[in-house]
């Protein structure tokens, strides 16, 4: 147990009640009518929601960067988010929205087949390079697919509806759809943790591991299983939320030793901390209509990742 | 205790190589570029699958050993000195435990002892200097206390100072059983530490015996294409062209 698990679980803890009470309309719990039913039926299944998509993500991406060796990496750039997001489109392009069971079942079956299509290709070797590649590839062939269905919509509703899900959201979601996500994040985060001393042994770089005693198959087939589940999870029941796995690792490392194994818990916490923030921040923002998480974190992803590399290339200098 | 090749070859890299390595002795793997050196310290390593022949550790073939088992017998250190992330120096000495599945204390203190880097335990990786590294990295392979330690041009980027401290540490390693296997460029080293030489020349072995003679004129005329000479006394040699 690091010190970056405890601030992060306490910060964790604090915000999560809090932002039950946070929305367009302010919740005080002796005051508002029906408190009890907003909060049960609304507030708390969207919250946790949130903790369950963010820890996902931040475990995923922290799982990622530590596999990489590369503090740049995104488990998004790695084609399961890609292909969740066409299987969930293909839902919508086809009008299977009537159950609300289809969608994410389309979306995990999407990110079922990249999973496949990755270990396919890359995982009988086990190298960085191929693994690389192959996510690129597996990334953009989804996204292309997903742009080609977007252009041939049947209808101008189910253009606009597939535009506003890729852009993520946790609004309108219900006590199912964490039902859904909880049980396969939690086992794609445990997963993830159980590499974390293998990654540690990759620091050294990939020779150096495998004569540490490390399967690097194994390990590789373990991620994108844990990845898989974390990650298309997340993009079944909220869309494409961008750019947490990438920011999270970093705002937790200072923290640690900066060894991945003890970077995944923590960004677990915290990446659970900050897609419950950005959600209350879209929830109380006095927008017409609210803005979408997926696009609000974006918007604070890019700055984020530009800061990043220019103090990466004053370190450089 | 044996490691040893058997009518071993890999690729182009490779060919119909056998031999046999010794414990308590340093032996030096020598050849030209490309001759294949780096790729049969893999072999023995365990690093590289054989397209003919085999690796046997002991009695029992290392390809099909389990890879902890064979990573408590046998320590690797590669050419690169790769460190990724900015962790603490003492975590890196412990990897070195990982496949015992312990980080005790007394062999990663020993292995640290044995280096002289206790000053360098508290810092970061990226905080140390070429040469401490070097010693760092050496101080992980030792903590495993392993049988074969295994290092690709350690030497590589030392200044002189640092090179014949890490001979004196590999040569304890050898005199406390271990079987030391290097590979290196520098012929005088190898010629003045070592207790036998093997030569490589386009994958195959060109040589293997006590350095005088695995390392004799005909030998580096005949595998290297240079004429040169050996001068100075016994474990004081030095090379020069003719």
């Amino acid at each position: 147990m690091n010190r970056a698990v405890l601030l992060f679980g306490l910060l964790l803890a604090i915000a999560l009640p809090l932002s039950l009470l946070a929305g367009r309309v302010w919740l005080w719990p002796d005051a508002t009518p029906n408190a009890a039913i907003i909060l049960a039926e609304l507030r708390l299944p969207r919250a946790l929601l949130a903790v369950i998509v963010g820890a996902g993500l931040g475990a995923a991406g922290a799982a990622m960067q530590g596999y990489l060796r590369n503090p740049l990496a995104d488990p998004g750039l790695f084609g399961i988010a890609p292909g969740a997001a066409l299987g969930a489109v293909v839902a919508l392009w086809f009008g299977y929205t009537a159950s609300a069971w289809l969608l994410p079942l389309f979306a995990l079956l999407g990110a079922g087949g990249a999973m496949a299509l990755l270990a396919a290709i890359a995982g009988r070797t086990g190298g960085i390079a191929l693994f690389t590649l192959a996510g690129l590839m597996v990334a953009s062939l989804a996204g292309a697919l997903t742009a080609l269905a977007i252009s041939m919509a049947p209808n101008a509703f189910a253009m606009s509806e597939i535009v506003l899900w890729l852009n993520g959201a946790l609004t309108d979601r219900s006590w199912r759809e964490v039902l859904l996500a909880a049980p396969l994040v939690g086992l794609g985060v445990l997963l993830l943790w159980r590499t974390g001393k293998s990654l540690d042994a990759l620091t050294l770089g990939e020779p150096v591991a495998r004569s540490l005693g490390v399967n690097t198959g194994a390990l590789l087939w373990t991620l994108i299983a844990g990845i898989g589940l974390t990650v298309g999870a997340s993009v079944a029941v909220a869309g494409i939320i961008g750019f947490v796995g990438l920011i999270v690792p970093h705002l937790v490392r200072p923290l640690t030793d900066s060894r991945p194994s003890q970077l995944i818990l923590p960004s677990a916490l915290a990446g659970a901390l900050l897609v419950l923030l950005a959600d209350s921040a879209v929830r109380v923002l006095p927008f017409v209509t609210e803005l979408r998480l997926g696009i609000a974190l974006s918007l604070l992803g890019a700055p984020f990742f530009l800061w990043l590399l220019i103090r990466m290339r004053r370190g450089l200098e | 205790m044996t490691l040893a090749a058997q009518d071993l070859s890999i690729g182009v890299r490779l060919h119909d190589v056998s031999l046999a390595l010794e414990p308590g002795k340093i032996t030096a793997i020598c050849g030209p570029n490309g001759a294949g050196k780096s790729t049969l310290l893999k072999a023995f390593a365990g690093l590289l699958q054989a397209h003919a022949g085999a690796v046997n550790l002991d009695d029992s073939n290392l390809a099909t050993l389990h890879p902890r088992e064979r990573a408590k017998r046998i320590g690797y250190l590669p050419q690169a000195h790769e460190i990724a992330w900015d962790v603490p120096v003492r975590s890196l000495v412990e990897l070195g435990r990982m496949a015992h599945g312990d980080t005790r204390a007394e062999p990663v203190d020993a292995a640290i002892a044995a280096l002289n880097i206790e000053p360098l335990q508290d810092r970061r990786a990226q905080s140390l200097s070429g040469g401490e590294t070097a010693r760092v990295l050496l101080a992980r392979v030792l903590a495993g206390e392993p049988a074969w330690i295994l290092a690709d041009e350690p030497l590589a980027a030392l200044d002189i100072g640092h090179q014949l401290a890490l001979l004196r540490h590999l040569r304890a390693a050898a005199d406390q059983g271990a079987g030391v296997v290097l590979v290196l460029h520098d012929l005088a080293h190898a010629m003045n530490y070592a207790d036998r030489v093997i030569v490589l020349s386009d994958g195959r072995l060109a040589a293997d015996g006590e350095p005088e003679a695995a390392l004799d004129v005909s030998t580096l005329q005949s595998v290297w294409k240079v004429d040169a000479q050996w001068i100075g006394a016994d474990g004081k040699r030095a090379l020069i062209a003719r």
